[in-house]
């Protein structure tokens, strides 16, 4: 940073020299580039967030940069694979942070790697946009931490004003051991209350299971059982799913926001028919009406990520799309990267259209949307359709 | 006197405060020196790992999860429940000690493949506690651990650890340079070397065993106290399976019975990840290739290869003066 310090100071002291030395070098080296920092699990069990998350940044930073940068200077990435580990997070977080000197950090695949870098980026005072889940990264609110995901407290909500609508008010709920099931269980737990919402049975399985039909046969066999749901992703809900149809409960069953992939409705064949769950509305772009706020951005989003790499978007590399952009977005309101600005002008975005919803951040709320960012689905001849 | 220093204890010792007392000269910013400290913890574990695996010739597939409970032990002790870190290092360090010195008997029965498992066995029984049992341990998100304090005195900030974690590495070898060249250093390796032969001679072979075992735990127990502290966040990750490899594959890197070895493979695979990091999307091919090499040509490990290339060097130039007088 000394050399630009120099160049700035030489720039102010000889104007005439100055302008000539823009002319010799040009603008795009006369300034410095924007540095975004990440740190994403690209490799390692978190892989399947991390690996669309790194793309979507690549791709979408060439592309802000072909088309003349920002405030006209050009973004550089600057990029770490963190591995779903928390101590290698902090590490690389501390690295962007004192060795590449980036001017924001996006990044942060799991809570644990988000929750590991905080007490950084709040004593180095740098803006960080976490793509990290769980409730706890902006409650309570930190001053430099923002996070774009739907919460998992979100998720639940969601569930039960579906249920109410229904007039379904005692569940079972199931759920797996691994970190996003039991944050969301806990959730769930703590929110059911305030939708008139009795949890009846509670039922929970390993994350090596192949058969969890002992946990729902009790689930049938318990009294006033009114609906099911499973929180979990990967293999689990699936064969949940499966085992779901075996035991033979016909009541409405809900799935978290996890599964959201075409691989969920793969792997329970055809057992997820009627299946209901929370998503963003990326999983629905085509088929969202035309009014719809989010409706161009997420086609956009949608076809330019599947025509890049040749395969099926992702919910999450959404979230990476609305971290890098809320921060484009921020340096462009702040009129340049002076950190303090920055965070500001995230803290103060207003109705901006992303793909997980419409983000309104205030001081007291930095994730920023609220339950339109979730949209009821059901599975319907192996496809998502939306919930009227 | 130019012996006394050539011997390990004192020259090693000597060289190695040097490298700890002149590395800042190099070290830029507070990211190297978080990896630096990092190294050293890992170095601390291994010197205790060496000394079981090196010396004793006992292999452990599950020292992360006495790093694990010594990590979780503190943070929950002090964050949780608001003990003073020390006691709660302390107690943690103790608690540690008492279980490997419990489960050490009748695993250290068992030789080989079947060490292996049992104490593969046993790391994995530690991760799956840790990680399910999130009313206290936060589960698989993880605990945030408050910073160190003794008295009023908080350690914060990668600079004072880096000095602490230095001290503590050299009091680390000390005490491993010390045991191997005791009675009791002499009787491990005559384990390591056979078994039988050593209790015939009237080497309490199973004892010896266990104090080592107790000892590497406790080594590793503390740096996993001091890394939670330092780091203000353990998650699981550090207790699993893949810790325990790397840890071993720190000290046979570095060179099994050596003890400047142990430290040389931590340091070397500590900062290796964070030099290939600009490589992308080749950092594991470039990172299995420097693996694959080193084991090919330094089969030994790398310090007690080198060292015998300079030995046999220096005595062929030895040898050539002599011919020439």
């Amino acid at each position: 940073m000394k050399s630009t310090l120099a160049k700035n100071s030489f720039k102010r002291g000889f104007a005439a020299a100055a302008a000539a030395f823009a002319l010799i070098s040009g603008p795009a080296l006369a300034q410095e580039p924007i540095k975004i920092g990440a740190f994403l699990s690209v490799t390692g069990p978190a892989s399947f967030l991390g690996d669309p998350e790194q793309k979507t940044l690549e791709l979408y930073v060439d592309k802000i940069n072909a088309a003349g940068g920002v405030l006209g200077r050009k973004l550089k990435l600057v990029s770490y694979d963190s591995a779903g580990d928390a101590e290698k997070a902090r590490t690389f977080a501390k690295r962007l942070i004192d060795q590449d000197k980036v001017d924001v950090i996006v990044g942060g695949s799991t809570t644990g790697e988000t929750m590991a870098v905080i007490p950084l980026v709040e004593a180095a005072q740098i803006p960080f946009i976490s793509l990290a889940g769980a409730v706890v990264i902006t409650e309570p609110v930190k001053k430099w931490v923002f996070k774009t995901p739907q919460s998992d407290r979100m998720a639940c909500e969601k569930i039960f004003v579906d249920m109410q609508s229904r007039k379904l008010s005692k569940i079972a709920l199931i759920s797996g051991n691994g970190a996003f099931d039991k944050s969301m269980r806990a959730q769930c737990m703590d929110v059911a209350k305030n939708y008139g919402i009795q949890i009846v049975a509670d039922e929970t399985y390993g994350a090596g299971d192949t058969d969890m039909t002992a946990q729902l046969t009790k689930i049938k066999n318990t009294a006033g059982v009114q609906a099911v749901l499973n929180a979990g992703f990967g293999a689990g809900p699936a064969i949940v799913t499966k085992n779901y149809r075996q035991v033979g409960i016909t009541l409405p069953f809900y799935q978290s926001h996890g599964v959201a992939s075409k691989e969920y409705i793969k792997l329970s064949g055809g057992a997820a028919e009627g299946v209901r769950l929370p998503a963003g509305a990326l999983l629905v772009a085509d088929g969202l009406p035309a009014n719809d706020p989010q409706r161009a951005v997420l086609v956009a989003y949608k076809h330019e990520y599947e025509s890049h790499y040749k395969s099926d978007v992702a919910t999450f590399g959404g979230h990476a799309w609305d971290g890098l952009m809320l921060a484009v977005d921020a340096i462009k309101k702040a009129g340049g990267t002076d950190k303090a600005k920055v965070r500001d002008a995230i803290e103060a975005t207003h109705g901006f259209v992303g793909i997980d919803g419409v983000f309104n951040m205030s001081p007291t709320d930095h994730m920023g949307l609220n339950l339109s960012a979730f949209r009821m689905l059901e599975i319907k001849g192996g496809d998502w359709t939306l919930v009227k | 006197m130019l012996a006394h220093l050539a011997s390990p204890r004192t020259g090693g010792l000597l060289a190695l405060a040097a490298v700890i007392a002149l590395l800042p000269l190099v070290l830029r910013n507070s990211y190297f020196y978080d990896v630096a400290v990092l190294v050293g913890l890992n170095a601390i574990v291994c010197i205790g790992l060496n000394l079981l695996i090196g010396y004793a010739g006992q292999i452990s597939l599950g020292h992360a999860g006495f790093f694990g409970l010594g990590a979780y032990g503190s943070a929950i002790l002090a964050s949780r429940y608001g003990w003073p870190p020390l006691a709660a290092l302390l107690a943690t360090t103790f608690a540690v000690a008492l279980l490997a010195f419990i489960v050490g008997r009748p695993i250290l029965r068992l030789r080989g493949h079947y060490l292996a498992m049992a104490t593969l066995g046993l790391g994995v029984i530690i991760f799956m506690v840790i990680s399910t049992e999130d009313k206290f341990t936060g589960g698989p998100d993880g605990i945030s651990v408050v910073p160190f304090r003794i008295g009023g005195f908080v350690l914060q900030g990668e600079r004072i650890w880096y000095w602490v974690v230095g001290a503590l590495l050299l009091v680390a070898v000390w005490l491993a340079l010390n045991l191997i060249e005791s009675p009791t250093g002499r009787a491990l390796r005559a384990l390591h070397s056979s078994e039988v032969g050593a209790e015939v001679v009237g080497i309490n072979a199973a004892e010896h065993k266990l104090m080592v075992f107790v000892i590497s735990a406790v080594f590793a127990s503390v740096a996993g106290s001091l890394g939670a502290h330092y780091s203000g966040f353990v998650t699981p990750a550090k207790v699993a399976f893949l810790h325990s490899i790397e840890l071993v594959t720190m000290v046979v890197f570095g060179g099994l019975a050596s003890t400047f070895g142990a430290v040389v493979g931590a340091a070397v695979l500590t900062t290796l990840p964070q030099l290939l990091a600009t490589f992308e999307d080749y950092e594991m091919m470039v990172f299995g290739a420097v693996m694959i090499g080193t084991m090919i040509f330094l089969p030994r490990g790398v310090v007690p290869s080198l060292a015998r290339l300079f030995r046999s060097h220096r005595s062929a130039d030895a040898d050539n003066k002599a011919n020439k007088a």
